[in-house]
């Protein structure tokens, strides 16, 4: 089954062919046939492997196409890794990406058929390139994808490219993983001047044979790549962005692809980073750190889709806080049911602002929720879920995080919680500013509400199940003995990580209980808090002031960006400008002519144009040939 | 006489003709100077034929060789003479343009 | 002193004199006498390495066809007394300079040839006899011969075309 593996990218390889070669040609339905049948291909062959990966007792396969780079010792094939993990990843991201697409086919339907195929083409596309990030056997094949990632995040939330504020969204997004993917390279420049190969099995295998130094560079390097990628200190900034992409492109970006590719890379590099605890430690602080930062930006924010944006941040955060921590399980755990939930918040998010006609502040929003049941019904569910209300999927993997946490610090776990009690409490308002209390919209909004199509509520309703039941193949030892199946399926992978299910036996069942429950009845509290104040909420035009307004403009970062790195950049862009470009390098250029010019007029006088004096310099330089002849003996 | 003696007459007639070439300016006397480079490489033509043929007749009697430099000094002279010819034509061409033979009015090539 | 020694610096002298005259005479019809007797001296010279052929030739050609050629061209132009106007005597001086150099450098690179003490004595041969150059010349070399006098022809045309007033 694995020989199949190949079909998987290929699929989406062939939709973004068809679809962008025919966007002239296809008609609309046949665009969404292409789009969203690719994936929903791809998605059948993962099944198909994932039944065989599943059997105990399965090896890890590298299922080698042919040789991508070849030079001198380096030998760089083009593989792909069969294992648990990438396996897992595939499941993710062509089971969302296929709910996805098949929401994009009722989101875009206003689009004009060239840029709804232009759309549908980069969609594929972007998880092509996902798909060959996960897949890949070394880490150059990984980051072919992982630049492609890159581009199709340029592309699409670019895709209304008429508008220049997107456009530089678009931009921003790019730039900063521009400065992640530098990292990525240089890492794999070091591997390969290190260890000769970049290839998984063979960098992991002599990998304790490096000195720690050289460990600790690479893994750090390689985190600056995660950092870019899946939006961490200090990279972060374009992820809140790139929300002027359409709704479908940001819940792609946010739950499938683009920012697991980190967490996946940090996950699969798991040997290396074991060796560097001091990359370790940086990847918990970092993690931690941009958890917190993040959660309390989107507690001030007025646009529904920046407080997800930001929420997704504060989420990824954990993941890191998990990588780092050496809780490789329960972060590879959180990938997947936040793909399912903060996917499931996207697509509701774009459901109500697709009724509301393009409409994302939410202080105009409210009551929405008997117009909209079934959004109203799935967006509740997936606001439990992240907020972390057992049994939604959320709070096993966000509990499996903090226990690892826990178990290195008391302090990452105090904060973790903290980060918790903020999301609940933003997740809430978010929730009850839509949906509860009534509408404070304009009364052409009001009646133009209406439930979405039935495209864009059967993936709601699909991820709402995912999100409710998603947390159950992870359920820690405390409930109910060995039935953390995620973490055997995980084990051949993850091995060589600290394994909760052995480490949690350092803590008593008594006290993990007792820590669960707290928390629970802590975020319950914040919950019923945030909506008793919000359901009652009215607009108002106080500006905030203090704290709330620092947070109102997140904590200012983007202008601390500016003066830091943008204002310095641009003076030192117009030094080298008007000092080095127009006097120095034009100044070489002109004077070079300006040298020639005076040379030929000097010269010139030699040309008296009497054969005399010709032919007397041709006797000079005769007679200097014979004395150089003479007397030059080499 | 050795041999050497002849190479210095001939280096001396040559040197003596370049140097006439570049001092004077009238084009008939830097023509006859001219004449006498050609004379200069002549005679050692023929000097180095006679040394050949020396040599060549230790071992032989009734050896032909230095046959050739003479032959080319006699095609030299043949091409002098077609050179003189069409040279004094120009000459005077030019005389009866310009009125003059000196060559430093020659100097349209500046233009 | 031998007599061919006699002879051979005797020619050598006047040969060089005639040279310097015929480059330093201010008037041109000196130097075509001067060049006249240069011709002369080298035709000596022809004749004391077994050339007679040449030297014969030497005489008619040049002696004979080729400056009375010359003076008849400077008795056309009626330039019988010194037109040439000195202007740069510095110009002069660096062609005299440069053509002693030359010579010098020449006279430097050519003293220590291998060949420089093989004698030119003795032992009178036949090959500069009209009779051995004439099987030669119309054996081996006759469409050099051929040629040349194509280009006399070429030539001819050429100095009749030039000098025609047109």
């Amino acid at each position: 089954m694995s020989k199949l593996i190949y079909l998987v990218p290929l699929f989406p390889l062939a939709g973004f062919l068809v679809n962008g070669l025919g966007r002239r040609f296809l008609s609309r339905s046949l665009v969404s046939l292409v789009g969203v049948g690719t994936v929903l291909a791809s998605f059948l062959v993962s099944l198909l492997i994932f039944m065989e990966v599943r059997q105990p007792g399965f090896q890890a396969q590298v299922v080698h196409f042919f040789d991508f780079i070849k030079a001198g010792k380096v030998n760089i094939p083009f593989a792909f890794q069969v294992d648990q993990l990438s396996i897992l990843f595939l499941l993710i991201i062509t089971g969302v990406g296929t709910l996805i697409h098949l929401y994009s086919t009722a989101y875009m339907h206003e689009e004009t058929p060239p840029h709804f195929a232009r759309y549908f083409a980069f969609l594929n596309l972007f998880v092509f390139s996902m798909l060959l990030l996960v897949l890949g056997a070394n880490y150059v094949i990984m980051f072919i994808g992982w630049e492609g990632v890159g581009l199709c995040s340029y592309l699409l939330i670019g895709y209304w490219f008429k508008n220049d504020a997107y456009n530089d969204a678009a931009k921003k997004a790019f730039v900063m993983n521009r400065i992640g993917d530098l990292g990525f390279l240089l890492a794999v420049f070091w591997m390969i001047a290190r260890f000769g190969s970049t290839g998984f099995s063979e960098v992991f295998a002599q990998a304790p044979e490096a000195t720690t130094a050289v460990i600790t560079g690479i893994t750090l390097l390689l985190f600056l790549g995660a950092t870019g990628k899946s939006a961490q200190i200090p990279l972060f900034t374009w992820l809140p962005d790139a929300m002027a992409g359409p709704t479908p492109v940001s819940a792609l970006i946010h739950a499938a692809t683009m920012v697991t590719a980190g967490i996946y890379m940090v996950a699969r590099s798991h040997v290396l980073f074991d060796l560097a605890p001091l990359t370790q430690n940086t990847i918990a602080v970092i993690g931690l750190a941009t958890a917190l930062i993040a959660a309390t930006i989107a507690l001030k924010q007025n646009d529904i889709k920046k407080v997800l944006a930001y929420s997704t941040v504060s989420q990824l955060g954990y993941m890191f806080l998990g990588l780092g921590v050496g809780a490789y399980t329960g972060a590879i755990f959180h990938v997947m049911t936040h793909a399912f939930f903060k996917a499931l918040l996207f697509l509701g998010a774009g459901s109500v602002i697709h009724a509301m006609h393009h409409e994302q502040d939410i202080r105009n929003m409210g009551g929405l929720k008997k117009y909209m049941p079934v959004t109203h019904w799935t967006f509740l569910v997936g606001c439990l879920a992240i907020a972390g209300i057992p049994p939604f999927s959320g709070f096993f993997s966000k509990d499996e995080i903090l226990m690892g946490a826990f178990m290195k610090s008391p302090v990452y776990y105090a904060l973790g919680v903290a980060g918790a009690l903020m999301t609940a409490f933003y997740m809430f308002r978010l929730y009850t500013l839509t949906f509860q209390g009534t509408f404070r919209g304009t009364e052409k909004q009001a009646s133009h509400l209406h439930e979405s199509p039935s495209a864009i509520t059967i993936p709601l309703v699909v991820l709402a199940i995912l999100s409710v039941i998603g947390g159950w193949v992870g359920i820690p030892e405390v409930f109910m003995p060995d039935a953390h199946r995620l973490e055997h399926f995980l084990a051949p992978v993850l091995s060589s990580g600290v394994i909760p299910g052995e480490s949690e036996g350092h803590l008593s069942h008594a006290f993990e209980l007792m820590l669960m429950g707290g928390t629970v009845l802590l975020i319950l509290g914040v919950i019923i808090y945030a909506w008793r104040t919000f359901s009652r909420y009215e607009k108002s035009d106080v500006p905030a002031t203090g704290l709330a307004r620092i947070l109102e403009n997140k904590w200012y970062v983007d202008e601390i960006y500016e003066a830091i790195i943008g204002k310095p950049l641009r003076a030192l862009g117009g030094f080298l400008n008007s000092v080095v470009e127009k006097s120095g390098i034009d100044g070489i250029v002109n004077g070079v002519g300006r040298g020639v010019q005076y040379a030929g007029r000097q010269f010139r006088l030699l040309q008296s144009g009497q054969v005399g004096s010709y032919i007397l310099i041709m006797v000079v330089a005769t007679v200097l040939f014979f004395i150089i002849q003479l007397f030059w003996k080499p | 006489m050795p041999v050497n003696y002849y190479i210095f007459l001939s280096v001396a007639l040559f040197c003596i003709g370049i140097a006439g070439v570049l001092t004077r300016r009238n084009a008939i006397i830097i023509f006859m100077c001219i004449e006498l480079m050609l004379n200069a490489v002549n005679i050692l033509l023929v000097a180095f034929s006679k040394m050949h043929h020396l040599r060549a007749l230790a071992t032989d009697a009734a050896t032909t060789v230095g046959t050739e430099a003479q032959l080319f000094v006699f095609f030299i002279m043949v091409v002098a003479a077609a050179e003189v010819t069409v040279g004094l034509a120009i000459i005077v061409m030019m005389y009866r343009n310009i009125h003059s033979v000196d060559i430093n009015f020659l100097n349209r090539l500046k233009h | 002193m031998t007599i061919t020694a006699i002879l051979f610096w005797f020619l050598t002298v006047l040969a060089l004199l005639g040279a310097l005259m015929v480059v330093s005479s201010k008037n041109p019809v000196h130097s075509v006498l001067w060049l006249i007797v240069v011709f002369f001296a080298l035709s000596g010279h022809y004749i004391m390495m077994n050339a007679q052929f040449l030297a014969i030739v030497n005489l008619i050609v040049y002696a004979g066809a080729i400056m009375v050629l010359f003076l008849f061209v400077i008795m056309l132009m009626n330039m019988n007394a010194d037109s040439e106007p000195q202007k740069n005597q510095w110009l002069k001086l660096a062609g005299a300079i440069a053509g002693g150099a030359l010579m010098l450098v020449l006279v430097a690179a050519l003293k220590d040839t291998e060949t420089r003490y093989r004698s030119l004595e003795g032992a009178e041969g036949n090959i500069g006899l009209i009779e051995q150059l004439g099987k030669v010349l119309f054996t081996d070399y006759v469409l050099p011969f051929e040629i040349s006098s194509v280009l006399f022809l070429s030539a001819m045309v050429g100095a009749v075309v030039l000098g025609k007033k047109d």
